[in-house]
């Protein structure tokens, strides 16, 4: 294993995070703020309790899931795209370092950031609610899995993305639909029925469920599903990055 | 001496079906200064490329220190450093800490006394804590060089190192180049400037449309290929090259006061003895001699054009 290599990676990746403190930790805090001074207390007023969970506290882990799926892909993505445009890339694919390591250089960078940033909100969320948190380590689980994921989409949306453009556009035009679409504001048993089984086919809405059974006990498709809806997930962004390295897809001429 | 790099029958074709290397043998000896010389698109670039891991070769083999650039990557590509043609760079990065980076992706610990030095080297020292984006362009091609230099590789590639650089950098470059070769590290650098393959190599290698045309030994080339022009100034001008001596390769310059004889110093002889007997048989009184090799320019080209 090349640490060193993989540590200069993140260390990299890290200086860039800090350089902008304040848009990679103030706005995320700042927005969920605003989440919940418009949901919970303007909306959530008059949205009863969800199955004996106040609506502040429901929405919690779906804000937590929104802005950290973003973020680790935007990380992600840029993390890779970047040095692709500019074409500094070149380092990195005549250094000795494996594709395993470069992907656990950008991608573990970017999961950090996503972790961080998700556990940012959670503090900021014990401001505004009371909230308990039954089942802590599968809470950790489930955001880590889940920032694992997404930054390795978001490495994968890196290599693909020829223009900022794309870059852009995707997350915007996909994922955060089904971000929002995912059940993070509501259980999906407030929909009428044909939109609860079109909703199952959201993988989001796995994330969000396991993420709030973590919380308070209580989701809307079954845990095991939930897991194996991520691990799925999980192991296919890793088949699609594995394909990349062993042809070079828009990485090598 | 031995092949530090061997490249076997190497092929690359880009996606868009364009042969830029057609079939590529050439070995690289340890410690030696390799001059790659060729035009644009000649396929210098991708030459280099291929060996470094950033091209993936259509067909054909590299080693570098006896391990395949695919199946030993990481033990060939430890002993390579790359200083690219264009300068990339990442804007934002502090020099010090950037070139750094590139140690650690290498596999190596830090070790400042050799950042120092490095750094020192390259008069780069004062600029450590400078952001890349405040220097020049010259600067960041110095900060190129000190990334490639930094994991302490065992064979160097110089992409056009010299490209659009002033005369300080150069010379700076060419005094690290000289420390390099002094510890062994075997160099290979392209260029379009052909005085500096003359100045520093010890072979020079031609390459145009993606094949190597020759490889050889500085001195035997020009030796070789290299005609000699004597210039004869004569007393008294002539109108035109007399008919004695017409079997001579001779020309007439100067309004008719200099006499050029071009002859090949392959030859057995050189015939400048009989030419400057039936000189004197012609009645030409001579004022002075000179004699001048032609250049590797001169070679270069028309090796290009024998082949174009
Ligand atoms: N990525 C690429 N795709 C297609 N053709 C390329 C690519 N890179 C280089 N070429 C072509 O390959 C040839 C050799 O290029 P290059 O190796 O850069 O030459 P040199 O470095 O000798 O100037 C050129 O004709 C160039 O246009
Ligand atoms: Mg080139």
């Amino acid at each position: 294993m090349n640490w060193y290599g993989i540590i200069a990676i993140w260390r990299f990746e890290m200086a860039r995070f800090f350089r902008s403190l304040v848009q990679s930790i103030v706005s995320p805090v700042l927005s969920t703020s605003l989440y919940f001074v418009v949901f919970g207390a303007a909306i959530g007023s008059r949205i009863d309790q969800i199955e004996g969970v106040s609506y502040g506290a429901f929405i919690v882990p779906g804000l937590i899931m929104l802005t950290v799926l973003q973020q680790s892909l935007q990380n992600a993505s840029f993390g890779i795209y970047f040095p692709k445009f500019i074409g500094t890339i070149f380092e990195v694919l005549s250094a000795p370092l494996s594709a395993f390591e470069i992907v656990a250089g950008y991608v573990g960078a970017a999961a950090l950031k996503g972790l961080m940033i998700g556990l940012i909100i959670l503090a900021t969320s014990f401001f505004f609610v009371d909230i308990t948190i039954q089942h802590p380590v599968w809470m950790v689980a489930f955001l880590v899995l889940t920032c694992i994921s997404f930054a390795l989409l978001g490495f994968i949306l890196g290599i693909w993305a020829k223009t900022f453009e794309q870059l852009n556009l995707v997350p915007l035009l996909v994922v955060t639909p089904l971000v929002f679409l995912g059940g993070s504001f509501y259980s999906i048993s407030m929909l009428p029925p044909f939109w609860q089984t079109v909703s199952l086919f959201n993988p989001v809405l796995y994330l969000v469920s396991g993420f709030r059974w973590s919380f308070f006990g209580m989701s809307d498709v079954p845990v095991a599903a939930s897991l194996a809806a991520i691990t799925i997930f999980t192991l296919a962004c890793f088949a699609v990055v594995w394909w990349i390295f062993r042809t070079g897809y828009r990485l090598k001429a | 001496m031995s092949a530090i790099v061997q490249i076997k029958d190497v092929r690359k074709a880009y996606d868009d079906g364009f042969e830029a290397l057609k079939g590529v043998n050439l070995d690289i000896e340890e410690g030696e200064i390799l001059a790659l010389l060729g035009p644009n698109g000649a396929g210098k670039t991708t030459l280099i490329s291929t060996i470094c891991g950033i091209v993936n070769p259509t067909s054909g083999s590299i080693t570098v220190g006896g391990h395949d650039v695919v199946e030993g990557y990481r033990e060939a590509r430890k002993l390579i450093g790359l200083v690219p043609q264009d300068i990339n760079l990442q804007p934002l990065e502090f020099v010090m800490n950037n070139v750094n980076f590139s140690r650690g992706l290498f596999g190596k610990p830090r070790n400042d006394a050799l950042t120092e030095e490095v750094l020192r080297d390259l008069s780069l020292w004062d600029k450590r804590n400078n952001r890349i984006n405040e220097l020049s362009g010259g600067m960041k091609r110095r900060v190129l060089i000190a990334k490639a230099l930094i994991h302490e590789p065992r064979v160097l590639f110089l992409d056009e190192p010299t490209a659009g650089v002033d005369v300080e950098l150069r010379k700076d470059m060419w005094a690290v180049v000289e420390r390099l070769r002094k510890d062994g590290v075997t160099i290979i650098l392209t260029t379009h400037y052909i005085e500096e393959a003359e100045a520093i190599a010890d072979r020079i290698g031609v390459i145009n449309k993606g094949e190597i045309l020759l490889v050889e030994e500085k001195e035997a080339l020009m030796q070789r290929l290299g005609r000699k022009e004597m210039r004869i100034e004569l007393a008294e001008g002539v109108e035109r090259v007399p008919g004695a001596l017409s079997g001579y390769d001779l020309s007439l310059e100067g309004n008719g006061h200099t006499l050029v004889y071009s002859y090949d110093t392959r030859g057995e002889r050189t015939g400048i003895t009989s030419l400057l007997k039936d000189m004197q048989a012609a009645g030409l009184v001579l004022r002075d001699v000179q004699t001048s090799q032609s250049s590797l320019e001169e070679i270069f080209v028309s090796l290009v054009k024998e082949n174009a």
